[in-house]
């Protein structure tokens, strides 16, 4: 059984078709690179996973189950989404990084948070930083941890490298490659076509909002 | 000090000379408000003579039934105006009765157990005036901010429910903004009372003959009344709305 299916989805935006007729099936501890040219709806193929919006017509499950029997809460918990440009709210890194258990109504976990630090080659120090103060290389990675925390079932990347230098794209390459490594399935959008076939094993070709191409990476 | 100085109709005349400087001022710097000024003037005294009589007549009407119904028609006519301000909102006609009756409840309660005013007439009239006015203006500053906030503040909201929150805790630093903002022109005005302006009520007590000490009693109950009734009506109102900018399957509503 495939952990995430799309049977013929459609989005439009205001009169305007996005993604069109879109069927697929991804398999648990798939790593998909999705490329395609600006416009050709990779980020909106996120955010229809993640269900931060819902398709026009078609139909999405996850384990086998319509997105719409899930509590919308619950599955953003299992797929969670990061945005090409990361958002850090409140003054501090930590105000972030408590997020996730506070709506869990959880304590901190440090040894997660810390292993999380130090795989992100990054001090704890940074806890007390207001983020105002962070590079962009710093902001994304903190987003990035902020969610890992609860290790989902699905991870959908939107560019995170785009705005990084190699130095932080290489660490950050790493940690997704562990997450995967660790069962995590991967799902994210890159430019770069070397990125796109280093550690994915499918490619999903997107054009004018139609999948062009769904083909597995020879190794 | 203590006896009602009367106007005459004649002084009312005199000084109504005071229109044509504003009238000259709009005439002389080209301001082509001339017509605003006449209308305005007309409008105040129109209906100015109309309230004053239908107030002599409900203040002579002393059946508590008549006064609380008047009291949810001005509760109904606020929630009306400041519902316009909120148009994004779902049941803002709803949510902003609701808002000012109980806040306008909680305050009249505490004023009336604890014998400041009596469930007259002439009393509470006058003050439900007061705060269901404030509330209707608190209300509607919420509804502009909680708005503008779900506009702008997208990708915010969507990082907060991409991490898997619910929609309250993705929407709290916005209910919190907006009912901040409803509230502090209250506030502000509390803090000035006194150095900046000599309040409406104050200066009419003063003017109708009461002594400054007497006074600022009122004034004093006047502002904890507007305080409690403008954080109530802001905190329900707030706590209501942020629904209406998420669907059922709690994604935040595109904005145009």
């Amino acid at each position: 059984m495939s952990l995430l299916e799309l049977q013929n989805v459609s989005f439009d935006n205001d009169g305007k078709s996005i993604l069109k007729d879109i069927s697929l099936s991804i398999a648990s501890g798939d790593f998909i690179s999705i490329v395609g040219p600006s416009g050709s709806g990779k980020s909106t193929f996120l955010k229809l996973c993640s269900h931060l919006i819902s398709p026009t017509c078609g139909n999405i499950f996850f384990n086998g189950k319509n997105y719409g029997d899930y509590s919308p809460v619950e599955l953003r918990r299992n797929i969670v989404y990061c945005s090409q440009t990361p958002y850090l709210f409140g003054n501090t890194v930590m105000h972030n990084i408590e997020f996730p258990y506070s709506i869990r109504h959880m304590k901190p976990d440090f040894a997660r948070i810390n292993s999380l630090f130090s795989m992100f080659h990054m001090s704890t120090d940074y806890l007390k930083s207001d983020v105002q103060n962070l590079s962009g290389g710093e902001k994304q990675r903190i987003a990035l941890m902020r969610s890992m925390l609860f290790m989902p079932k699905i991870l959908l990347l939107d560019e995170i490298t785009s705005a990084l230098d190699i130095h932080n794209t290489l660490i950050v390459e790493k940690v997704i490659s562990s997450l995967h490594q660790e069962g995590i399935t991967i799902l994210w959008i890159t430019h770069n076509p070397e990125q796109s076939t280093k550690y994915a094993n499918k490619v999903l070709t997107l054009e004018s909002g139609k999948i062009n191409s769904f083909e597995e990476v020879a190794k | 000090m203590n006896a009602i100085n009367n106007i005459s109709v004649m002084s009312l005349v005199t000084s109504s000379s005071l229109v044509l400087i504003a009238l000259f001022f709009s005439y002389w710097q080209k301001l082509k408000l001339e017509k605003e000024v006449i209308i305005g003037v007309v409008r105040a005294i129109v209906q100015l003579v109309i309230v004053g009589y239908i107030l002599e007549y409900i203040f002579g009407y002393e059946n508590p039934l008549f006064t609380t119904c008047l009291l949810f028609l001005m509760i109904f006519n606020a929630a009306h105006n400041s519902a316009k301000r909120g148009k994004a909102i779902k049941n803002g006609l709803a949510i902003s009765f609701l808002s000012i009756a109980v806040g306008a409840t909680v305050t009249l309660l505490v004023l009336i157990l604890s014998k400041t005013i009596q469930y007259q007439p002439y009393q509470i009239i006058p003050v439900s005036g007061m705060i269901v006015g404030n509330a209707m203006v608190a209300l509607g500053l919420c509804y502009k901010q909680i708005s503008s906030d779900f506009k702008n503040k997208r990708e915010e909201v969507e990082t907060k429910l991409s991490l898997g929150a619910d929609i309250l805790p993705s929407s709290i630093e916005i209910i919190r903004n907006s009912i901040k903002t409803g509230m502090l022109p209250t506030i502000d005005s509390a803090k000035t009372l006194g150095i900046v302006s000599l309040p409406g009520m104050m200066t009419g007590l003063i003017l109708a003959g009461s002594s400054p000490v007497e006074a600022i009693k009122y004034q004093i109950m006047v502002t904890f009344m507007l305080l409690s009734t403008t954080s109530i009506s802001s905190f329900i109102a707030c706590y209501l709305s942020y629904r209406s900018f998420f669907n059922r399957r709690k994604q935040l509503v595109y904005m145009k």
